[in-house]
């Protein structure tokens, strides 16, 4: 076990997540009180336990290393995940997980806007609620949201797949409730386990993704150009 | 960029130390407004109105204290660093005198409550300068100024107030602010600089003088105000924060039953006895969140 005390600042934990390493670690890390950029750029496997509140950009460009933070995140948290895991215990502000190509995102408590905008390939499990703009312009990957989905879910979203359990405020453009076929049951079933959560069932939710209709150009509009 | 803080007491403990809590919440937000800094304290001590003035120097401070003494025995006065806050049953007669006798210092709050001190510094100089961790109250809201729409001046500094006992600080930019000052000014508003902030504490003084509550004033902005904004508002008795329908820019709330509070990020809000108790969330947008002596407003 190695331990980091983040009072006077983040950067030796940083580095410490970058160096090569043989096996996986456990290392956990004290006094976040907010501090920017913990955990970010960690390039090896390990397992970091982030004890307390953390702001912005928690656990960015993740790969391999599984988070965990013991508090709420501020806003951008795991902003361009690749791998490994971030988990959090409390809320995460605004775009978390935003652009993230692969890994797994799970929010204990509420996300709030754009969470999962851009998303490349990440899965995120929310349990409470996600904000406005969630999955704005989705490109792959899956969000999954067990509570209520604010104003215009999946706006403009190419290929992700987003399951809500809840209500949702309004669906974005180009975004269309679609049915939950047996594959889609499968895959929410193993998102919600690989979360730690089993007090749900899949039949609960509903699945949205896109009509694919601002994929191409539309010939009505020939006559504007 | 920009910080904005805000703190409501609602416990006798907190409000003794109010000053110092606010003044710890600010420090933290210096990094995003390294250019000015200010405070807006509200309490109900002493009688009548409280009227602040900035004068140009310490020592103008201090002559203007001494005038005041001669001139008007029953004015009780104090010194924060060039300020000098009055405390008066008849604000006219100091008004008055001030204009003729010391036209160099500024009003820059009038109220029963309300104080506010603010200066072009840094952050961290302002809280060492102005001897917060004395100060008690109700309520207090603070900004560190990362300047954007207009000069690095005191007057172009948060809070801003245009009424008695009512303040505003801004995190963000307004886009239709020259329209609106106008027509604002066209209405008797004064409005005296070039700030955008400044235009947004004058159209909410100006909706709730014909009637509107605060709640209303601010819902109604949603509508009249074009830019991205998070408001936090102090009125009397509490204070209200409103982030605009976009929301980017950062907002974070937090509660227990000893205090509210508000800040641009968390770790302004880490020192708060009881934080890691606290309910903490991102506020949403278009909402306004109101809190006064009886709780939270709906």
């Amino acid at each position: 076990m190695t331990s980091f005390d983040l009072t006077d600042g983040v950067r030796s934990l940083n580095q410490h997540l970058q160096q090569p390493h043989d096996a996986a670690t456990q290392i956990t890390a004290v006094n976040a009180k907010g501090k920017h950029a913990v955990a970010v750029g960690a390039t090896q496997l390990h397992n970091i336990t982030i004890d307390g509140n953390v702001g912005y950009y928690c656990g960015g460009m993740n790969q391999h290393a599984h988070i965990h933070v013991k508090g709420h995140a501020g806003p951008g948290l795991a902003e361009n995940i690749m791998s490994g895991s971030v988990r959090v215990t409390g809320n995460a502000a605004q775009y978390c997980a935003a652009s993230g190509h692969g890994g797994s995102v799970v929010i204990e408590g509420n996300a709030s806007a754009r969470c999962g905008v851009s998303m490349k390939g990440v899965d995120i499990v929310v349990r409470g609620d996600v904000g406005h703009m969630s999955a704005f312009m989705g490109q792959s990957g899956t969000l999954v949201v067990c509570g209520n989905a604010g104003d215009a879910l999946g706006d403009s979203i190419y290929e992700a797949r987003l399951y809500v359990r809840g209500t949702v405020k309004s669906l974005g453009a180009d975004c269309v409730e679609k049915d939950m076929r047996a594959e889609h049951k499968e895959q929410l079933r193993a998102l919600l386990q690989g979360a730690g959560i089993d007090d749900l069932a899949v039949d609960e939710f509903r699945r949205y993704g896109s009509a694919r209709q601002l994929y191409h150009f539309d010939v009505d509009n020939a006559s504007a150009y | 960029m920009c910080g904005i803080v805000g703190l409501f007491a609602k416990h006798p403990q907190v409000s003794e130390q109010l000053g110092s809590h606010i003044a710890g919440m600010l420090a933290q937000m210096g990094e995003r407004g390294p250019d000015s800094a200010g405070v807006a304290i509200y309490s109900d001590e002493g009688d009548g109105q409280k009227l602040c003035f900035r004068c140009q120097s310490a020592q103008h401070a201090e002559q203007l204290m001494a005038l005041l003494s001669k001139q008007l025995s029953e004015v009780q006065t104090r010194r924060v660093a060039r300020h000098v806050v009055c405390q008066t049953n008849n604000p006219e007669s100091v008004l008055a005198l001030i204009t003729t006798a010391a036209p160099d210092a500024t009003l820059m709050s009038s109220g029963e409550r309300m104080v506010i001190f603010k200066e072009a510094q840094h952050p961290s100089d302002f809280i060492q300068d102005h001897g917060f961790s004395a100060m008690s109250g109700s309520h207090a809201l603070g900004h560190t100024r990362m300047a954007t729409e207009s000069a690095v001046t005191t007057a172009g500094s948060h809070p801003f107030s245009t009424g008695p006992d009512l303040c505003l600080v801004h995190n963000g930019s307004l886009s239709n602010h020259n329209r609106l000052r106008r027509l604002l000014q066209r209405r008797g508003v004064n409005i005296q600089t070039e700030n955008d902030s400044e235009v947004a504490a004058g159209y909410l003084s100006y909706r709730m003088q014909q009637g509107d509550t605060l709640t209303q004033a601010l819902e109604a902005s949603l509508e009249d105000l074009d830019g991205f904004y998070t408001f936090a508002v102090g009125s009397r008795d509490g204070f209200a924060v409103l982030r605009d329908p976009i929301a980017c820019k950062p907002a974070v709330l937090a509660e227990t039953e000893h205090w509210v509070a508000m800040a641009s990020e968390f770790r302004a809000l880490e020192q708060l006895p009881g934080i890691e108790h606290a309910n903490v969330w991102e506020p949403e947008p278009a909402r306004v969140y109101s809190w006064d002596k009886n709780g939270a407003v709906q």
